[in-house]
């Protein structure tokens, strides 16, 4: 189970947190006029790296804040937690 | 039966007190501190069971977690519990345990005709026999399996027994008591560390308590006693015996399961069975030990063939001998430790040893004991059926390869050792790539992964004086880090024997014109010959090789059998082991009831019930209740002998009659604040917001990105920059975050805050033409005229000194009101309205009557919106702005949402007017086309309409807008009904909409 660093309330359990997919996606502005494949782009398709990924974890049974993991796919070591706002490094 | 093989004098048992415990019906003594496969060798029973494939007869090989054979079934308190290993399970008075995998007994067991079939029960076996026809599965090939397969029977029946769940946290968690666990643990405690010392069998001590060393000045058991005392008088320490850690997980969670009472004769009520302990450690010491190998030569399962430091161990715990004319058969000095201890109990070994000029401080000291010792000789074959009686031993050429005159010597007992294999499975478990030691032709840990050192023999280090050494030095070590103190104790010097090199022979070649059967996976009958023919079949991966002959797949996961298999084939492919590899070890370690994982999450305790205030007043009024996700939510209430047709059938009709309430507290409500508030709603919702006035309620449907419903419900504005949301039962949750989300990280320059307040207010939905006759009654001073409170108007009053707020928002069709009062006041209000209501004829409705009347005016819900549907699906097109934007609405443009044929809502009313169309029906046009039928879309709900007194449906069907009218078909495959139906408008009941506004 991961250990995961809540900016907000400090190292707590996986348990506490829902997965919230992909934090690199960005959505398009409101009322932008944009083609149905950058649309698609947003709401179908996800990279699925092995490795480094910066992810979003919603800490539910917590702060109820978003936040932003980097996290390695595959050996599930976390590298860094940032505040919804904050700039990633 | 007497304890004809137990010594007077030896071992740690308690001889004060004699304990009777069953095995497969005959009873048999012990002592208290046996296990069962002591307490049954020391009456002389070998014979506990018969091997998975072959039915041969099964002994005891092992003397803990690694035993492969002697699994039995426990008999508990009128419960089973299979998979218990005889050489872990304590005695406890009135005990019963019986074999597994015989019939119809142990002793004459039919499936052992497999023995004699076993040229049709080559390697992969089950692929090759059982794959034709695919219809003989089912009926003949399955069934036999099941029969012939299987260790023991689990329990049908409820499990009575506690388990529990503990999370702990440490600095340092140490798994294994032995000298590396004993010594890392008292030198990180002395230094300040939070420590658990873990230790899996009911003793303290591991090696140390057999083996005839010398730790500053006392003995091994005495040097366990002081450290494991002084251990437990230490507040940062934490010492558990009979506590496996099974799993190491990411992040430096482990998780350990601690047998409680499962050696207690009767659990007292609230003492658990098991407990499992969640443990995340800042620090790991894997001191978990090695198992030692077995040597494989023919017919090496017989019963009386065991591990050498198993009949050590018995001897020296359990005071019992494994045999009376023992056999030792070793490639290494640690065969000549069990030998000498036999000899000192004034029994006479013989070893066998397969190095053909050793010499060490153990071998001198079995000399000097007149021990007869054979030099370059090996064990041919064991020979018996049920226990050994000789064997066939032979001497063997240097290179290994050639047998001489192979001789018959009889003996009771052969104890093997093959030298020994670290328990690197923890490490392994953590992410350790693991190096081959070639030294010791084992596995040992690399560069750790997580936080974890293995220490001890575990790591491959098999002198005591090195092992204490190392593990003072760790224990300091990696306290210090943590604790930053400087604490050190001095280590104890150590006294031992010194030992030599062992020989890297282990499997004895087969003598010519010989077949015997050379065990290499006791448990899954894995032998030589199976992984000889995988390898001729041209299987080479070991991954694939393990699961075509199921090499280490049993319960015990290969822990005698996985090096010799690896030696094996890395012999046969002319390769080095490391260059075949292993398999992944994967958690657990050892198996895990089912029971301790669950824990205490059963029956009520799965999950948290939610009950709204009022639900001790439905209890009263005979409520039937029904799950509401976690909400229980009165479903109808019972009167005389009503069902629930004819009880909802009476609620819904009074709804439309005169007035009912309905408890509506489960809804979930969300406060939405701040000066963006209307801006947020306007893009969560797809109709308008921006100029919806204060007192105000509106009907919204919120979208997914992609385009599909994700709820509907009401929100109400309160004040300038406050707003009430509410959403359905099911959803509330997922809204929340949903809100959350867009907040927090697409649009935070909204000034927004929306926060839960479901639990805050109690809701009763008051419906039916006399409901406002009703409210001017509960609320004497307020103009609840249809101008003073119009539809989805929205006003605050008192209810008898109450604050009130009162929504006329409706989900009947019905002139309906919604009150919310403070949780609190939630009894009070309905009391109160029932109370005042009696005079209107009110009458409490149920979830099933609020299902009919929302689906006779064609109102969705869950089962319209199923996460499949867009707006237009279920007829809310209306309410989606072709001005504004908002979540999902660019979705709505792709072509198969645009397409002019989608399923769309529509009424279904059976043309016989009586038959009820089961929901899932299929809506087809031809009830008698081939198969399969192609369908028009489904029924998602059913009632009995109470306005028409006939069936009422909501259906799903493709272009719906252009099927009313018509006449098909409601196929149910799984009721076996075909009802010709018409297809009508969804709006059944008062399509104008007239009530809800009058
Ligand atoms: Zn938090």
């Amino acid at each position: 189970m991961l250990y995961i660093n809540c900016p907000h309330c400090g190292l707590r359990s996986q348990n506490e947190f829902a997965y919230g997919g992909d934090a690199t996606v960005k959505r398009p502005e409101l009322n932008k006029e944009i083609s149905d494949q950058e649309w698609d782009n947003f709401v179908y398709l996800r990279k699925s790296p092995r490795g480094k990924h910066l992810e979003l974890w919603h800490h539910i049974s917590g702060c109820r804040q978003w936040i932003k993991v980097e996290r390695d796919t595959s050996t599930h070591e976390i590298f860094k937690t940032y505040k919804a706002n904050e700039a990633i490094e | 039966m007497s304890q004809d093989f137990r010594l007077d004098n030896v071992g740690m048992v308690n001889r004060e007190k004699k304990i009777s415990f069953k095995f497969n019906g005959k009873k048999y003594f012990g002592f208290e501190g046996d296990t069962i496969a002591s307490a049954l060798i020391a009456n002389g029973v070998h014979l506990v069971g018969r091997s998975f494939k072959y039915h041969r007869p099964r002994g005891f090989f092992g003397v803990g977690v690694d035993e492969p054979y002697a699994i039995l079934q426990l008999d508990r308190n009128n419960e089973r519990d299979p998979n218990i290993r005889a050489t872990e399970q304590e005695i406890f008075e009135g005990l019963e345990v019986k074999s597994v995998n015989c019939w119809p007994s142990v002793n004459f067991d039919i499936g052992a005709i497999n023995n004699f079939l076993k040229m049709f029960f080559p390697a992969g076996f089950y692929y090759k026999t059982f794959m034709w026809p695919p219809s003989f599965w089912y009926k003949i090939y399955e069934p036999f399996i099941r029969m012939a397969a299987g260790f023991g029977e689990a329990s049908t029946k409820h499990d009575k027994e506690r388990y529990e769940h503990k999370y702990e946290y440490c600095d340092l968690l140490i798994t294994g008591s032995g000298p590396s666990g004993l010594a890392s643990a008292y030198a990180a405690a002395k230094n300040g560390a939070r420590v658990i010392l873990a230790e899996d069998k009911p003793r303290f001590g591991g090696s140390l308590l057999t083996s005839d060393v010398n730790i500053g000045n006392q003995t091994g058991v005495e040097w366990t006693e002081k450290i494991i005392a002084e251990l437990k008088s230490m507040p940062n320490v934490t010492v558990k015996n009979r506590s496996q850690v099974f799993g190491y997980y990411d992040h430096n969670m482990l998780v350990m399961s601690e047998r409680i009472s499962d050696h207690l004769p009767k659990t007292q009520k609230y003492l658990p069975k098991q407990r499992l302990w969640y443990i995340r450690a800042n620090e790991v010491l894997i001191s978990s030990g090695s198992i030692e190998r077995p040597l494989v030569f023919g017919n090496n399962d017989t019963p009386g063939v065991m591990l050498s430091s198993a009949a050590k161990e018995y001897l020296k715990v359990y005071g019992v001998l494994v045999g009376k004319k023992p056999l030792i058969f070793t490639n290494n000095d640690s065969g000549y430790e069990t030998a000498i201890e036999f000899k000192k109990n004034g029994v006479n070994p013989i070893i066998l040893d397969t190095r053909s000029n050793p010499s060490s401080d153990i071998i001198t000291e079995a000399k000097n004991l007149n021990i007869e010792i054979k030099f370059s000789y090996v064990v041919v074959a064991a020979k018996g059926y049920k226990k050994v009686k000789s064997a066939d031993i032979s001497k063997i050429s240097e290179d290994k390869k050639e047998l001489f005159n192979i001789e018959n010597i009889e003996c009771d007992c052969i104890c093997v050792s093959g030298f020994w294999t670290p328990s690197i499975h923890l490490a392994s478990q953590s992410g350790n790539k693991s190096k081959f030691n070639e030294k010791i032709d084992a596995f040992v840990p690399d560069k750790s992964k997580q936080q974890e050192n293995t220490i001890g023999s575990a790591n491959g280090i098999f002198t005591l004086e090195k092992t204490i050494k190392d593990a003072f030095d760790k224990g300091f070590d990696v306290s210090n880090k943590i604790t930053e103190k400087n604490n050190k104790v001095s280590v104890p010097t150590v006294v031992e024997k010194k030992s030599t090199d062992h020989d890297k022979f282990w499997c004895v070649p087969l003598p010519k014109g010989k077949s015997y059967k050379r065990f290499l996976d006791f448990q899954n009958d894995v032998a030589v010959s199976d992984i000889e023919l995988a390898l001729r079949e041209g299987f080479r991966s070991i991954e694939h090789v393990k699961r075509y002959t199921t090499l280490g797949m049993a319960t015990d996961q290969g822990k005698t059998s996985n090096l010799n298999g690896l030696q094996l084939v890395s012999d046969i492919e002319n390769k080095v082991v490391p260059q075949v590899g292993h398999t992944t070890f994967r958690p657990p370690y050892t198996p895990v009831s089912i029971g301790a994982i669950v824990g205490r999450e059963v029956g009520k305790h799965s999950k948290p019930t939610r009950k709204s205030p009022m639900h001790s007043w439905h209890e009263k009024n005979n409520a039937i209740f029904v799950d509401a996700g976690v909400w229980l939510r009165p479903r109808y209430y019972k009167q005389g002998n009503e069902g629930l047709f004819e009880a909802s059938k009476r609620e819904a009709k009074n709804v439309r009659q005169n007035v009912g309430v309905c408890d509506v507290t489960t809804l979930g409500k969300i406060d939405v604040k701040g000066p963006d508030a209307a801006e947020f709603l306007n893009r969560v919702y797809t109709n308008a917001w921006l100029k919806l006035p204060v007192g105000k309620a509106r009907y919204g449907v919120m979208l997914r990105e992609d385009g599909i419903v994700m709820d509907d419900g009401t929100t109400t504005r309160i004040s300038e920059n406050h707003y009430h949301m509410t959403t359905t039962t099911a959803q509330a949750a997922n809204v929340l975050s949903h809100l959350e989300y867009y907040l927090q990280l697409v649009w935070p320059e909204l000034n927004v805050n929306v926060v839960s307040t479901t639990e805050q207010w109690a809701g009763a939905a008051i419906a039916g033409p006399n409901s406002r006759k009703l409210l001017m009654k509960l609320f004497p001073n307020l103009d609840v005229s249809n101008e003073g409170l119009p539809f989805m108007g929205y006003k605050e009053a008192d209810l008898f000194g109450i604050p009130a707020k009162i929504y006329r928002i409706s989900f009947s069709g019905e002139l309906a009101y919604e009150i919310n009062v403070e949780s609190d006041n939630g009894y009070f209000m309905w009391e109160k309205i029932m109370e005042v209501g009696q005079e209107f004829q009110i009458q409490p409705y149920g979830t099933e009557a609020l299902s009919t009347l929302r689906i006779e005016m064609g109102h969705v819900a869950g089962s319209e919106l199923d996460g499949r549907t867009i707006p237009y699906d279920a007829s809310l097109e209306g309410l989606v702005s072709k001005k504004k934007d908002f979540i999902g609405k660019r979705s709505l443009n792709r072509s198969a949402f645009i397409s002019t044929d989608r399923e769309k809502l529509v009424g279904v009313v059976p043309i016989d007017k009586t038959t009820s169309i089961p929901e899932g029906s299929y809506i087809v046009k031809d009830p008698k086309a081939k198969l399969p039928n192609p369908k028009l879309g489904h029924v998602s709900a059913s009632c009995w309409s109470v306005e028409y007194d006939n069936p009422f449906s909501l259906a799903i069907i493709k272009d719906g807008k252009n099927m009313i009218g018509q006449k098909l078909f409601a196929m149910s495959p799984l009721k076996n009904k075909t009802i010709p139906v018409e297809i009508v408008s969804s709006h059944y009941v008062d399509p104008e909409g007239k009530r809800v506004r009058s």
